[in-house]
């Protein structure tokens, strides 16, 4: 695995100052619906520096991909029906996002940070060929290069990515691609306009098993190309394994445990990570009877367990008395760089995964 | 392409004998099934017996019911005389039939009446279009406010006015009281301003019936592709707001316009019957009208093919344009 290769980037090749590259600042992004108030993200804070990848985990309805869009921008605005409430800091550059104007964020939007979507079929347009959909996005934000050069820039980035005969198949429409090189192509008008943030929800989950894999590999020749910061945002804990040098768990729209990904994956400290390391295949190790899945249902979004989210799923929460359901964990360093939300002792976790958890994984 | 258009057109011609035929047996066949004879409508009510033999001679209606539908179609491609050996009438390509009960083909009829028909749909259509669809945009784009309620509301009494009531309603008001119309059809040739002046308050009638529809398709096909996958891929890509709306979510909204369209535009031709009948123009509508309470069989039968082929050939302009909006079409 790739995850022990790289060295974190020293802090004097930062972008701006002091300040981190990205920095999210208690983002809180709430749905107000006819049944409630939806906290899809809750509180999250995260740092992220150019040349890393984060991974960002969690189940269906955990508030990654809410978290994304956050960033772009991406959500209605004002008081529109259905527009969200976000709160909170978003830190890009030294620029903040959140409250700054929608025009500006749109001009950064494609240029200066990027995103690849889930389902490259649905997320291209059917009617317009792959090469004018990359064409447009780069002139959009290089409005004085002329046709010619922004299609000679459009084949330039298929060839990139890995496409086949790019000067032909720039006049392909997507429902003309397989796959694999839809996805590819959407990799390519992500990075036309060579973005420092690249933010991948999902990018593989539309794919069949061997496509992932080059999906995943162009997406770590690229970042080491480009020296981008990367966010993977994924619910498969393989794909971060592969890629990530950060991962971010997220529950309930908090995240409930954050660190580097060799320390994570060999010593996870919240018992969430645990179930969902449990319910991973691997191939590493020796055969287990049957993964084990994380009991219970993603918690409602709207009545949110009291104390910490996980609790009524959480195999140890009688161990802290009540504690649990009572008070919200906040993240606390359980060693170096890693930070765990949980209510019981740091000896009592190391304790259990040594003695519980290990042996079954 | 090409072979999507060659397929089309195979299509087409097709269903344009399928027309003639079903056509050509609701005319020809039930009548005999009911007992009546096809011969006695031809001739009308007084007529005696050797008549009827000679009109049934004459129009062929002796010969088996295949040779009849041959001779038909023969006469709609290359022209047919109507013949008793002594007495011929020519009828020239394409002869879609000739009415005994006012001597005369019945193609000159439709094509003169065409004229009314079409004018009143091409203005109508352009209008509705218009202002259909930017009604349908802009309800769409200021979704839940005033504008948007004020005009679905408008929309929706657009939709449940029949044409005669607000047809004769305009007439009375915009006609009769303030003149501010004068309401005799004016062949475009003749005198194209005056044309143009007999046609607005028919065109405008008309065209709120339909736009109301094509508002209501609009905003509710807009607002659906809006939420599709490639528009936020738009946004993320950084384009202005215009361009997402304009280029990326009006194109996909075009196609169930279109299709739509197609149809209208194809049954309207086909004789917009209320309209013509409300505004007193003698078209396409008011002629089939006129064959029926006169029992002209060929007349009515006449229009009822021809506005078959026109569904049909809008159909096909349809078909076309979509191929040209949506790629994946062409495939198909």
């Amino acid at each position: 695995m790739s995850k022990t290769e790289k060295a974190p980037t020293p802090a004097s090749e930062r972008a701006s100052g002091d300040k981190p590259f990205l920095s999210v600042r208690d983002l809180r992004v709430h749905f107000p619906t006819d049944d409630g108030l939806v906290r899809s993200v809750d509180g999250l804070t995260f740092d992220l520096e150019k040349g890393r990848t984060l991974g960002i985990v969690g189940e269906s309805g955990s508030g990654k991909s809410v978290t994304s869009l956050s960033i772009m921008g991406l959500h209605r605005t004002g008081t529109k029906r259905g527009a969200p409430r976000i709160s909170g800091e978003v830190w890009l550059d030294g620029e903040e996002l959140v409250g700054a104007d929608p025009d500006r964020v749109r001009r950064l939007r494609g240029q200066k940070m990027a995103m690849v979507f889930q389902d490259p079929l649905t997320a291209m347009h059917p009617y317009y060929t792959v090469g004018a959909q990359i064409i447009e996005g780069y002139r959009a934000h290089h409005p004085g290069v002329g046709k010619k050069d922004a299609r000679k820039r459009a084949v330039e980035m298929l060839d990139r990515v890995g496409i086949p005969q790019p000067d032909k198949r720039v006049d392909a429409y997507p429902h003309e691609f397989s796959g694999g090189m839809r996805q590819r192509a959407m990799i390519a008008m992500a990075l036309v306009n060579d973005p420092s943030l690249l933010i991948a929800d999902e990018p593989t989950t539309a794919l069949d098993v061997t496509v992932q894999a080059q999906i995943l590999d162009l997406i770590r020749d690229l970042q080491r190309e480009f020296g981008s910061a990367v966010i993977i945002i994924t619910h498969d804990l393989g794909v971060v394994a592969e890629l990530a040098d950060d991962i971010l768990v997220m529950y309930g729209g908090k995240s409930v445990e954050r660190g580097p990904a060799a320390t994570l994956f060999e010593a996870p400290e919240h018992p969430y990570t645990w179930g969902l390391l449990g319910s991973m295949p691997r191939l590493d190790r020796e055969l287990q009877d049957r993964l084990v899945p994380v009991k219970g249902t993603p918690p409602s979004l709207i009545n949110v367990p009291s104390g910490c989210a996980f609790h009524p799923r959480c195999p140890y929460a009688e161990l802290t008395g009540d504690r649990s359901t009572t008070e919200v964990p906040v993240l606390t360093e359980a060693a170096p760089k890693h930070h765990a939300a949980c209510h019981l002792p740091i000896a009592e976790r190391h304790r259990i995964f040594a003695e519980e958890i290990a042996p079954r994984l | 392409m090409l072979v999507y258009l060659i397929r089309r057109l195979i299509n087409v011609v097709v269903m344009l004998l399928v027309v003639s035929a079903v056509t050509f047996g609701i005319f020809f066949m039930v009548p005999k099934l009911t007992g009546s004879d096809p011969a006695l409508l031809y001739v009308g009510k007084i007529a005696d017996k050797a008549a009827v033999e000679g009109i049934r001679h004459k129009m062929g209606l002796d010969k088996s019911i295949t040779e009849q539908y041959v001779l038909f179609v023969k006469g709609l491609v290359v022209g047919r005389d109507y013949s008793t050996g002594v007495d011929v009438t020519h009828c020239s390509a394409p002869c879609f039939g000739y009415s005994f009960k006012t001597e005369r083909e019945v193609w000159p009829v439709l094509l003169d009446r065409l004229g009314v028909t079409a004018s009143l749909a091409a203005g109508a259509s352009v209008i509705w279009l218009l202002f259909g669809t930017a009604t349908g945009v802009v309800s769409a784009l200021r979704r839940r406010t005033l504008l948007d309620r004020i005009t679905m509301t408008t929309a929706l009494a657009g939709v449940s006015l029949p044409i005669y009531f607000t047809g004769m309603l305009a007439s009375a008001i915009f006609v009769y009281q303030l003149g501010w119309f004068p309401h005799d059809y004016v062949n475009l040739t003749d005198d194209p301003v005056a044309w143009f002046q007999n046609l607005v308050l028919p065109w405008i009638t008309l065209a709120f019936l339909y736009a109301a529809t094509y508002a209501r398709l609009t905003r509710a096909t807009l607002l659906e592709v809006l939420g599709e996958d490639y528009i936020r891929t738009a946004r993320a890509k950084g384009l202005n707001e215009r361009r997402v709306i304009g280029k990326h979510a009006l194109r996909s909204t075009l196609t169930p316009i279109l299709t739509v369209f197609g149809m209208d535009l194809g049954a309207l031709i086909g004789g917009a019957v209320l309209t013509e009948s409300t505004f007193n123009f003698r078209g396409l509508g008011y002629e089939a009208v006129a064959a029926i309470s006169s029992s002209d069989l060929p007349v009515i039968m006449g229009v009822t093919l021809f506005a078959g082929f026109f569904i049909i050939i809008a159909n096909l302009l349809v078909d076309v344009l979509y191929a040209v909006v949506d790629p994946r079409v062409r495939l198909a």
